[in-house]
């Protein structure tokens, strides 16, 4: 029966799933955005890098920084990996 | 135990004003003691939604920079036993409010009333974050439209954490959503989103609609909280909401459309 009404409407497809549509997938962009972490995560990267490399050479890309929620409690990681000789 | 109550929303002009008069008014008309305060410094409306405009003497600001008391700025309604309004200022800026100031009025208000419900103005900035800093529940005022649920979105993230509760690392603020302007006749011809689309979205519990009428915009002209009109849909539905979040169960009315024509009714629309 639904069938034979959706006949008679004259849009093909509606805008409120259209609307829908469009926002699950900004939303979810927006809320991965959130939870990558603070806002100063980028410029903690920076400035850790920058006193690590006054005692060894590392790489950019040696260093990671992470905030993760373990059982509502939030953990800053802090990863280097040091060059293998490092004298 | 007095709860506080933040009405928030992040876009402008969705109905936080309107649901904030019409929710704390529904409070006190059940028996609790309830103030209603106006965060939006220098666009103060709350006195004009409550019609209690030219009754206001101090505000907020005064008390929470000391330059009067609580109970000379405190505005008591003059229809509802238990109900009272504290206006924000009309000439500061929105700076004058500090966490540390604010937190002193409402511990103050704590002692005295069951309900404190917080107006939020539009936004995400300052005044925003500290309507929604001290909050134990949330009502998240949202349009049936897009820009308003993103934002909608976007405050659920601050609340989890830029509040009190988030820093502190206590039970989060337990979210409502609360659509408003909903008109289920275009969510049947699939020109709106439903409330299920946006319960889904959003993903928090879902606590009523309140119907498009044009007796909100009559109330608000009057100076009348929306529930003060019984006969309305918009002030029932606050009622029903009302009830709801003091854990009343009551089932969903107005999500669909009154009266069907007989074509609709023939093909099962």
């Amino acid at each position: 029966m639904t069938g034979l009404l959706d006949y008679f409407r004259s849009t093909p497809r509606n805008s409120a799933s259209l609307a829908k549509e469009r926002l699950q997938i900004i939303v979810a962009h927006e809320r991965g955005v959130r939870q990558r972490g603070p806002d100063y995560l980028p410029k903690l990267q920076q400035e850790l890098l920058a006193v690590v490399r006054k005692y060894v050479h590392v790489e950019d890309t040696d260093i990671r920084v992470s905030m993760e929620n373990e059982d509502g409690c939030e953990v800053l990681e802090l990863n280097i990996s040091l060059p293998e000789n490092n004298a | 135990m007095s709860r506080v109550i933040v009405v928030t929303s992040g876009k402008g002009g969705v109905g936080k004003t309107t649901t904030s008069a019409a929710f704390s008014t529904g409070l006190a008309l059940r028996g609790y003691k309830t103030v209603v305060i106006d965060f939006d410094v220098g666009l103060r409306n709350l006195d004009l939604i409550m019609g209690c405009e030219r009754r206001v003497v101090y505000d907020f600001v005064n008390v929470v920079k000391q330059e009067s008391n609580l109970n000379q700025a405190l505005i008591k309604d003059k229809r509802v036993e238990n109900l009272f309004v504290l206006p924000a200022s009309q000439t500061r800026d929105k700076d004058a409010l500090t966490q540390e100031g604010v937190g002193h009025v409402i511990a103050e208000l704590k002692q005295n009333f069951d309900y404190i419900v917080c107006d939020s103005p539009a936004g995400i900035e300052h005044g925003a974050q500290m309507a929604m800093y001290y909050a134990d529940e949330a009502l998240v005022v949202t349009n049936p439209e897009v820009s308003s649920v993103r934002d909608s979105d976007r405050i659920i993230g601050l609340l989890a954490s830029k509040t009190w509760r988030a820093e502190k690392n206590e039970d989060p603020v337990q979210e409502h959503l609360l659509i408003t302007r909903y008109a289920p006749e275009r969510v049947d011809t699939g020109d709106m989103l439903s409330a299920d689309d946006i319960q889904e979205i959003l993903a928090i519990p879902f606590l009523g609609a309140i119907p498009e009428s044009d007796s909100v915009l009559q109330a608000s002209n009057a100076g009348i909280p929306i529930t003060l009109d019984e006969s309305s849909n918009a002030g029932q539905a606050y009622h029903d909401i009302v009830a709801r979040f003091l854990g009343e169960d009551r089932q969903q009315r107005f999500l669909t459309a009154e009266k069907k024509g007989l074509i609709a009714r023939l093909f099962g629309g």
